[in-house]
């Protein structure tokens, strides 16, 4: 099945390419649209963002295998990316992530419901350990009986990975 | 009250005031006036003014800023500047906090820093998770680019110069520079051999300086107020003040901006309030993961560059008890201030643990090119975990220097030093804890 991009993304990767001197540099650009516009990558949304940017399909495939964010399967709306590096790790992050993982009866990396899990390296909110991003929301300072509200947060206000892109 | 609260803030200054984080709010504070400023400058003397300044590199390594701009060939015909963003050395969390409160700081640095170069096109690079940050840069750009500060004849000067914002997809090597210039390419992020250094062949092999986003946000302060000041707040040869993330078991953690004479000990205990539930410090990670730790008793050092590096009161680290790890001519190993992230670890804490997860993260991090690295954080990662765990076998920790000390100094990057030197530095001041562990085979967690 042979997939496209919206208008919308079209747009964005044309624009895109007039501040680069070739088509290369668009590359994960236009992997987190299709990412995006498709819900993870596919052979098949590879193959569109090859054949969009006149790139290899081989030189594209090695690009998204080499980056942690690219999925090539589907993934929830709501990804929780759970730190459990050294700083979060020394103020809890494992019972953190135990909470998650008992809450949503599923382990990290695994989907349940609107929610993925996935156990991040360091996020940069180390003053504030443990730290979680979902999207553009960082919650800070967690402990394992904040899991309900923010999950209950999550789920009235979905915050997607595709909303910045 | 701490009495370190009044000290000189220069990049950190607008934190916590929503209004500064616009256009208006940051030219209502005189943002954009030292822009002004130097494009009524030659590009040549900016330069000298950094030099001056004794402005170092805020992102790991501590290089001076000024001469690093100075490798740049004079008949360059395209030169780029590249603001490295991808923060991700576990402990580090000032690049994020600086680019969310003052993101037309970075901006200003950036144009005055790409008049002193020439550098026409320009980016931004930051790291894929950071997405909240992301639309930050992305809005103050697009403003940026509305008030004539961007783009072909900036304030009438004749200078062209865009900036673009170019977001990673998660990967902790795309932080050292020429695997950042590769991924900026639309590459896998794997690293360079150097030479060339990127002044000399860089993004699109043309001329490229990498710099630091507090790096450059400390640029407009030096123009406005000259390099001599900016010097003279620091000591010897660092200047300006120092942003710090103190993570871990403190009682008030938090990314700081102080003076670089400040020992790590005030850091702990007057800055952030002390060690918390009332316990002592036993281990306190300097300036990210990849740099060795320091003991109790080596805290009365200053946490500028050099003196971490060379002060006698921090003992060598050290490939078997007795015998110094050679950092190439002889050189010792200390410590480095690294990315300014320190990480404190209370008497209560289980080293072999906090070790191993450090070096789950190298493991996972390697990117594959190089055999000491991709092999060695596995088994580094492996080794470290069974000690952890309780399943530690006699012979491991000679076994743990033994890799450890094989990738140090053998790999194309820093990568594989950064698992190799905490590894080492813990073997070296803690290693009874590693002992005791093994020991105890099976009767821990």
């Amino acid at each position: 099945m042979s997939l496209e991009f919206s208008a919308d993304a079209r747009k964005k990767i044309n624009d895109l390419l007039q501040k680069y001197p070739s088509s290369k540099p668009v590359v994960l650009a236009a992997l987190h649209l299709a990412q995006k516009e498709h819900g993870f990558l596919s052979d098949d949304a590879l193959k569109l963002v090859a054949e969009t940017l006149s790139l290899p399909y081989a030189h594209v495939y090695g690009v998204a295998t080499f980056y942690t964010m690219f999925r090539r399967e589907p993934a929830a709306k709501n990804i929780l990316r759970i730190c459990t590096n050294i700083s979060c790790m020394l103020r809890g992050a494992y019972d953190v992530m135990a909470a998650f993982e008992k809450k949503l009866g599923v382990k990290k990396g695994g989907t349940a419901g609107d929610f993925t899990i996935v156990e991040e390296e360091c996020i940069a909110a180390c003053a504030n350990a443990p730290a979680i991003v979902c999207g553009t929301r960082y919650f800070l300072d967690v402990e394992p009986k904040d899991v309900d509200t923010i999950l209950d947060e999550l789920r009235k206000t979905p915050r997607p990975e595709g909303e910045i892109v | 009250m701490s009495p370190w609260k009044d000290v000189t803030k220069l990049v950190t200054a607008k934190f916590g005031n929503e209004d500064a984080r616009t256009l208006a709010g940051y030219e209502k504070l005189g943002g954009y006036q030292v822009l002004r400023k130097a494009l009524g400058m030659k590009p040549d003397d900016i330069t000298a003014e950094v030099k001056a300044s004794n402005l170092r590199g805020r992102g790991g390594a501590g290089f001076a800023t000024g001469v690093k701009w100075g490798f740049v060939p004079k008949d360059a015909k395209a030169v780029h500047l590249v603001c490295n963003c991808d923060e991700s050395e576990p402990g580090t969390c000032k690049d994020r906090e600086l680019v969310y409160w003052d993101p037309h700081l970075l901006i200003e640095g950036m144009v005055i820093a790409a008049y002193a170069l020439k550098a026409t096109h320009n980016y931004i690079y930051i790291r894929g998770e950071m997405m909240r940050e992301y639309a930050v840069l992305a809005k103050a750009v697009e403003e940026a680019y509305g008030r004539g500060y961007l783009g072909k004849n900036i304030l009438g000067s004749g200078f062209e110069c865009h900036l673009t914002v170019h977001r990673g997809a998660g990967a902790y090597i795309c932080g050292e520079e020429t695997a950042l210039l590769n991924s900026l390419e639309g590459k896998r992020g794997q690293p360079r051999l150097k030479p060339p250094f990127p002044a000399i062949k860089g993004l699109f092999d043309e001329p490229t300086i990498v710099n630091n986003v507090e790096t450059l946000m400390n640029v407009p302060f030096i123009i406005d107020k000259g390099g001599a000041w900016f010097a003279a707040l620091g000591p010897g040869r660092s200047g300006g003040t120092r942003t710090v993330c103190v993570s871990g078991h403190v009682n008030k953690p938090g990314v700081y901006e102080l003076p670089m004479t400040i020992t790590m000990r005030q850091i702990i205990d007057e800055v952030c309030g002390g060690v918390w539930k009332g316990r002592k410090v036993k281990a306190v990670i300097p300036g990210g993961t990849s740099m060795p730790p320091l003991a109790e008793d080596e805290l009365d050092v200053p946490s500028e560059f050099d003196a971490l590096m060379t002060d006698e009161r921090i003992k060598p680290v050290e490939v078997a008890p007795g015998k110094n790890f050679d950092l190439g001519g002889g050189r010792v190993l200390r410590t480095m201030a690294g990315s300014g992230g320190i990480v404190v670890m209370d008497d209560a804490t289980d080293i072999p643990m906090a070790v191993w997860r450090i070096m789950k993260f190298y493991a996972h991090e390697s990117c594959g090119q190089c055999t000491p690295c991709r092999e060695g954080t596995g088994w580094l990662e492996k080794v470290a975990r069974r000690v952890a765990f309780g399943q530690g076998k006699p012979g491991d920790i000679d076994l743990l220097a033994s890799i450890a000390h094989g990738i140090a100094g053998n790999t194309i990057c820093a990568l594989g030093d950064a698992a190799a030197w905490p590894m080492l530095g813990f073997l070296t001041k803690f290693r009874a804890d590693f002992e005791a562990k093994v020991a105890h085979k099976g009767a821990a967690a």
